[in-house]
């Protein structure tokens, strides 16, 4: 095993030798050190802000260090912009996706190398040669033609990696490129990584998700706070060794314990019946003070809309919604959250900061749309809303968008314990989030219920949803398709969410 | 590619479509006022009046396209028009140096705008603002009217026709088919829409995307002193006037947009530039066949291209 001080291996084919990185005064990357030995799948692992992303953006000279260096083949590099990095064998798929959605895919894929005949880009062979790279990939269900605001979003990540083998690269990194795959999806991608590695690829693979690391991945390299904690052959340790080592603590026996409280007794907060518009119908549920309800169903069954419709995005046309018994009409946002509404969306940085904002701002977005007494009782009270939910206050003068993606899960959270709303919809509370993070949100969520909020919980982890919920709805085609109560298995929700 | 594949790419179809009707409207409005809107000096007059506009607009486009904007083009009209006109000084032997140094002027603020705007990141709204005013501020110190003249031979560009299409005609067709083989055919022209689209996603595909935004105000630049040059030959000189009182900062970003071209840069056709300039052609030509109030003419106009955008931002909800 190689130690993590920076000596390159003799296998060694990329090596990272004390590469720091700040953002306006922000230390992202300290004195870090790594190896990648051709041929391996080398594993970057850590927890929301140990800047892993950062790392490999300056491995694709998207950034450039402060300090430290890069080695290629025991020779030291200096990638100036991403095309020379491109140009040494080095291609990345990013985490956000950098296609270009009004052009086509083999436009995509050949994005900056465009084939050229006689100064006109050869659209013929860069279309053809675009259909010889999805085939070589694996991917049968995407036409060269398609415009990339057409696919779905398994579709165009395969698009986006696709891209990146363009340049016939050495070393491909790829940055949670699983977050928005369904399992047969993520399955179809290892079984494409693992031709490609037996080909002589390198790998260098960044996930949140543990058994996939332990899947794919020969060796691993863990950041925590911008620092290397160590590097390790994967045969050599077990999950929890590598959870330890990412958050510096145990989480085994924290994970989903049963809840304290006697769910359901508390009253009504929010009763739907009947309703509907163009994307869901014939909806009824009641959410009661104190309970924690998940929303499973595949995607595309109904799952955001419903949620959407209860925050006034895409209000209902049907049906009548009682919140703590008195009927309210949710035909905006804003009626939403003076009924008590609050909901945290899956895509944090498009719908739920304003980024540039410091986190302050952010947090007394909707307290101060609001008005009046909600705003001035928010800001007295703007510390100890931060404190409770595990943000430090000093985060709160910071620019939300230099805040990890937990903290800024939180920020959203403390803008809606603002407007102290009662009722909380949560679509993808966990979606990104690394694993300490995680158990944190768990954690908060329990707290607003046993404080006598009611919670609705989308979620695509099933094991998120039965560890959480009290009780658990199932969606598909836009209809509530069951109940199920809590402790009901993967199986059974499975059963109500596949369409017969 | 195919046709099909591109006409959901953002097709200016439509665009064109509505300028079919808009003339069509024209000619039964005015015949039943008596007159002949399709009559041969009408048209050429609607066709010589959209090219000063046009190659304007071509040049705007492609910043527009690549994310960018070009507000000092209507004092580089002025400038290119009151070179050529000087350097020419009535001597037909001197009518390529005067093209060219009016195109070069124009090439060179057209750099100037992009090295602020790349090199020292100012939004490009306020750095071709402030270029602008410097030009202003240069072009007004040395001239205050007429400068120069065009030689006779030059005016032909402005006045003559072959066959009864103004010789003009042929040189904005020529601008609009060389931009759009860039456009579309050339890696510069996808790469223009890229970085129109999404910079970082264009850097992170290896783009050199400030070379990208460049050479577009180069462009610009040229194809503005292109309509300089245009009205020059028209006026027989040239006049620090001529760019700020045709308007054609704002017009042309206005024709862009009425195009369907997408402010935000990454989103339209160039065509549809073209057949928005033909219809503020139209549109102006009916107006002064019936002698209409300028003040009414212009409200119109700026009802028209409100609407059209509005109508865009809706199709594009649905």
């Amino acid at each position: 095993m190689t130690s993590a001080a920076g000596l390159p291996s003799i296998r060694g084919l990329l090596s990272v030798r004390g590469v720091s990185k700040a953002f306006a005064g922000t230390t992202v990357l300290d004195d870090v050190s790594m190896d990648v030995r051709a041929g391996e799948v080398h594993a970057v692992v850590g927890e929301n802000g140990a800047g892993k992303s950062t790392l490999m953006k300056v491995v694709a000279g998207l950034h450039q260090p402060d300090g430290g260096e890069l080695a290629l083949d025991g020779r030291v590099v200096r990638f100036q912009h991403p095309r020379q990095a491109m140009a040494a064998g080095i291609s990345l798929v990013h985490q956000e996706f950098s296609l270009l959605p009004d052009r086509t895919v083999a436009e995509n894929v050949f994005l900056g190398r465009e084939p050229t005949r006689r100064l006109r880009v050869d659209r013929r062979a860069m279309i053809s040669r675009t259909a010889t790279l999805l085939a070589e990939s694996g991917v049968d269900n995407v036409s060269p033609h398609s415009l990339v605001r057409r696919l779905s979003v398994a579709q165009q990540q395969n698009v986006e990696i696709t891209k990146a083998l363009v340049h016939r690269p050495r070393i491909l990194v790829l940055d949670e490129p699983t977050a928005a795959l369904a399992p047969h999806e993520v399955d179809a991608l290892f079984a494409r990584l693992r031709a490609m590695v037996h080909r002589g690829l390198t790998v260098v693979y960044i996930s949140h998700r543990l058994s996939e690391v332990f899947q794919l991945a020969d060796r691993v390299t863990v950041l925590k706070d911008g620092r290397v904690v160590d590097t390790v052959d994967i045969k050599s340790i077990t999950p929890a060794d590598l959870v330890r080592m990412m958050v510096g603590r145990e989480l085994s026996n924290h994970y989903f314990p049963d809840r304290a409280t006697d769910p359901g007794k508390g009253p009504v907060r929010l009763q739907v019946s009947g309703g509907g518009n163009d994307a869901v119908h014939d909806i009824d549920l009641a959410l009661r003070a104190g309970d924690i309800v998940g929303l499973a169903g595949l995607d595309g069954s109904g799952r955001s809309e419903l949620a959407r419709a209860l925050f006034g995005v895409q209000p209902f046309t049907r049906g009548t919604v009682q919140i703590d018994g008195s009927t309210r009409r949710l035909t905006s946002p804003r009626a939403a959250i003076r009924a008590g509404i609050g909901l945290l969306t899956a895509d944090r940085k498009a719908e739920g900061l304003a980024l540039p904002l410091p986190a302050r701002d952010n947090g007394l977005l909707a307290a101060r749309a609001l008005g009046g007494r909600v705003a001035s009782a928010a800001v007295a009270a703007l510390v100890e809303l931060a404190v409770k939910v595990g943000l430090r206050p000093e985060a709160l003068h910071r620019e939300s968008r230099l805040l990890s993606g937990g903290n800024q899960q939180k920020v959203v959270l403390v803008k809606w314990l603002a407007t102290d709303a009662r009722v909380y919809l949560f679509d993808e509370p966990t979606r990104g989030v690394d694993i300490g993070a995680k158990a944190g949100i768990h954690d908060l969520m329990r707290q607003l219920a046993a404080d006598g909020a009611a919670i609705l919980m989308i979620s695509s982890e099933l094991p998120e949803i039965i560890g959480m919920s009290d009780r658990i709805l199932v969606m598909r085609d836009g209809r509530i398709a069951g109940h199920l109560p809590a402790g009901a298995g993967e199986p059974e929700i499975m059963a109500l969410a596949v369409p017969a | 590619m195919t046709a099909a594949a591109h006409r959901h790419v953002g097709s200016s179809r439509p665009v064109w479509l509505v300028l079919v009707l808009l003339f069509g409207v024209a000619w039964l409005v005015v015949a039943l006022d008596g007159g002949n809107f399709v009559a041969l000096p009408n048209l050429q007059n609607i066709a010589q009046s959209s090219v000063a506009l046009g190659l304007v607009a071509v040049g705007q486009s492609l910043v527009v396209l690549a994310g960018s904007l070009d507000l000092s083009v209507a004092y580089v009209v002025s400038v290119s028009a009151v070179t050529a006109s000087v350097v020419m000084n009535g001597s037909a032997a001197d009518i390529p140096l005067g093209l060219a140094a009016a195109l070069g002027v124009g090439a060179v603020i057209g750099l100037g705008n992009g090295a602020v705007i790349v090199g020292l990141r100012v939004n490009p709204f306020i750095a071709t603002l402030g270029m602008s005013l410097v030009v202003r501020g240069i072009l007004n110190a040395l001239f205050d009217n007429f400068a120069g003249a065009v030689p006779d031979e030059f005016q032909a560009l402005g006045y003559d026709a072959v066959a009864g299409v103004p010789v003009s005609l042929f040189l904005l067709a020529a601008v609009v088919a060389g931009a759009w083989l860039l456009l579309h055919r050339t890696r510069f022209g996808y790469h223009v829409y890229a970085v129109g689209g999404n910079i970082e996603a264009a850097r992170a595909s290896g783009i050199r995307t400030g070379r990208v935004v460049l050479v577009a105000h180069v462009l610009a630049g040229v194809c503005a002193a292109a309509s300089g040059v245009f009205l020059a030959s028209r006026l027989g000189a040239g006049a620090p006037w001529v760019g700020p009182d045709g308007g054609y900062d704002l017009e042309s970003i206005a024709a862009v947009v009425l195009g369907g071209t997408a402010l935000a840069g990454g989103r339209g056709r160039l065509l549809g530039t073209i057949a928005a300039v033909l219809m503020l052609a139209v549109l102006d030509s009916v107006f002064n066949q019936f002698q209409a109030n300028a003040f009414v003419q212009t409200l119109v106009r700026g009802v028209i291209i409100i609407g059209a955008v509005a109508l865009y931002a809706f199709r594009e909800q649905s």
